[in-house]
């Protein structure tokens, strides 16, 4: 234990291990938080779709070599983030139809264009970290750091301040629509702060993973509670703690980071699961 | 009743024709609310009751037609029941956080609720006998309880009208006609007016000041007691014909 202890130590000394811990932290709290919104809309699939449309931009960046990714990978996932959730409420396309199609489009188009265009040497290991989010974690930069830690706290402050509004829409739509409540701001606010947090995710467990750190944490915390304030708390707890404990074992491990912190959600997840089925009976 | 307090009219809705997509569900429907009077809204289904309940609370624009407010009812004074939404079945809340989502429409730019939004929302669960509940989840009530805590989200919200759209489907006669009780007293001693739509006739007759009857060709819209004496009242209202919706 103590030889862990030390190694543990030892790793912790270096900044780029402290930096994947701060934006690890951060990112699972702010995606936690949206995830209970997501599943409770009824749009657990829109998280997934929209960080294929974030890997599918990522890959057009590279493709016309930009220097700053985030530039063309935002405004698009924002973007597809606004489209799907509006077409989610006209039913012209099915919700989960139109999400299903956006995402295994820019799903193969992205890797498509890759291929067909990248100039990189080692290009199934790039796709690879973009998918799962191999070792960008610890490659961060100081200024991503910063660039997260704000982006965190915005994406914090608004869940905080806009609390109670988001509950009256999430719960019900048309009384808080009747109540004078700007629906349809508070769902473009809900779409662009997904959007956010699927880009941020994005350097933590790769496109394919994010949708463990949106939904992981509220259906656990879905098992246990019943109001939505509990469930809000425990879902954010739930999954600082996944993201720490992933992250710790992947660096004293040596497994990939993103794999890793999604599967300490899942154990959680089972482990709720089965206090929740104890403690009913 | 209500016929002497007229004078004063809350909604006035002119020619209103309703529907959506170029589809006109319902033509040429006017008629009054007056403050304090006790609406019921009756018709067949699809007839456009829904439809019509969404307009007068500007949750879509009626396709001709006006509808004028009194001065003093604004668009956040209306508490509104809706009917269930799936979502909702499965929603983890407590009670006391639905019912104080209704006084989120008072004040728009704060982002917690006030101590006297608190006692509002506490005195509105009192008033339905959902106070005892207020800690418990509401997915784990039964049909009735949901009801009366969704009445009382609405009443946190309302100033002047309540609207509710088929606040008895599902439940038991027992339970409907203590819901019908709820909102009388709601209607009586806190002056609200109530907009109801609803296929229960007889609860019409018994409550209602005025009815609303939305038909495929035309409208019947007056008192109670005009109803009763009407051709198409006659027709629905009939102890032996009625109940035939």
């Amino acid at each position: 234990m103590s030889m862990l202890m030390e190694k543990l130590a030892y790793y912790l000394a270096f900044p780029f291990v402290r930096y994947a811990l701060i934006v690890g932290i951060l990112i699972a709290l702010c995606a936690s938080l949206l995830g209970v919104t997501l599943v409770l809309k009824r749009f657990s699939f829109m998280g997934d779709g929209l960080s294929h449309v974030a890997f599918g931009a990522l890959a057009i960046a590279a493709i016309c070599n930009l220097s700053n990714q985030m530039l063309l990978v935002l405004p698009v996932t924002v973007l597809c983030a606004i489209v799907l959730l509006y077409t989610g409420q006209k039913q012209r396309i099915h919700g989960d139809a139109a999400i299903a199609m956006v995402s295994v489009g820019a799903l193969a188009l992205g890797y498509l264009g890759m291929s067909v265009f990248s100039t990189s040497p080692n290009l199934s290991g790039d796709i690879c970290s973009t998918l799962f989010g191999s070792a960008s974690i610890l490659t961060l930069s100081a200024t991503e750091v910063w660039l997260c830690v704000g982006m965190s706290v915005l994406v914090l402050a608004i869940f905080v301040l806009f609390y109670h509004k988001l509950f009256s829409v999430t719960f019900d739509e048309d009384f808080a629509q009747a109540s004078g409540i700007r629906v349809r701001l508070y769902t473009l606010l809900i779409a662009v702060v997904i959007a956010l947090v699927i880009v941020l995710a994005m350097k933590l467990v790769g496109s394919l993973l994010i949708s463990a750190l949106l939904i992981f944490p509220a259906l656990a915390a879905m098992r246990l509670f019943k109001s939505f304030r509990a469930v809000t708390v425990c879902a954010a707890i739930f999954s600082v703690v996944c993201a720490v404990v992933g992250l710790l074992v992947s660096i004293l491990a040596g497994t990939p980071v993103g794999p890793t912190i999604a599967a300490a959600d899942i154990a959680g997840f089972l482990i709720f699961s089965l206090i929740g089925a104890l403690t009913r009976r | 009743m209500g016929t002497e307090r007229t004078e004063n009219i809350l909604l006035r809705c002119q020619n209103l024709a309703l529907g959506y997509e170029g589809v006109r569900i319902v033509e040429n429907l006017s008629f009054d609310l007056a403050q304090g009077a006790y609406l019921f809204v009756v018709g067949e289904n699809g007839s456009g009751k829904s439809t019509l309940i969404k307009t007068l609370l500007h949750l879509r624009a009626p396709l001709s037609g006006t509808i004028t407010a009194d001065a003093g009812l604004r668009r956040g004074d209306v508490g509104y029941l809706p009917q269930q939404n799936p979502v909702q079945r499965d929603f983890p809340a407590s009670v006391r956080e639905i019912v104080r989502s209704g006084c989120l429409a008072r004040e728009k730019h704060r982002p917690f609720y006030s101590k006297e939004e608190k006692r509002r929302a506490e005195a509105a669960m009192e008033k339905l006998g959902v106070a005892a509940l207020a800690t418990h989840c509401y997915r784990e009530l039964s049909g009735g309880q949901q009801q009366r805590v969704l009445l009382a989200r609405a009443l946190c919200a309302a100033k002047k009208l309540l609207v509710l759209d088929e606040p008895v489907a599902g439940l038991d006669p027992v339970i409907s006609a203590e819901l019908y009780a709820c909102i009388e007293q709601l209607n009586r001693e806190n002056g609200l007016s109530v907009v109801m739509v609803s296929h229960d006739i007889p609860a019409a007759v018994r409550y209602a000041s005025h009815i609303l009857h939305i038909g495929h060709d035309q409208h019947f819209f007056g008192t109670t007691a005009e109803y009763l004496a009407s051709p198409i009242g006659r027709v629905f209202a009939d102890p032996e014909g009625g109940g035939q919706l």
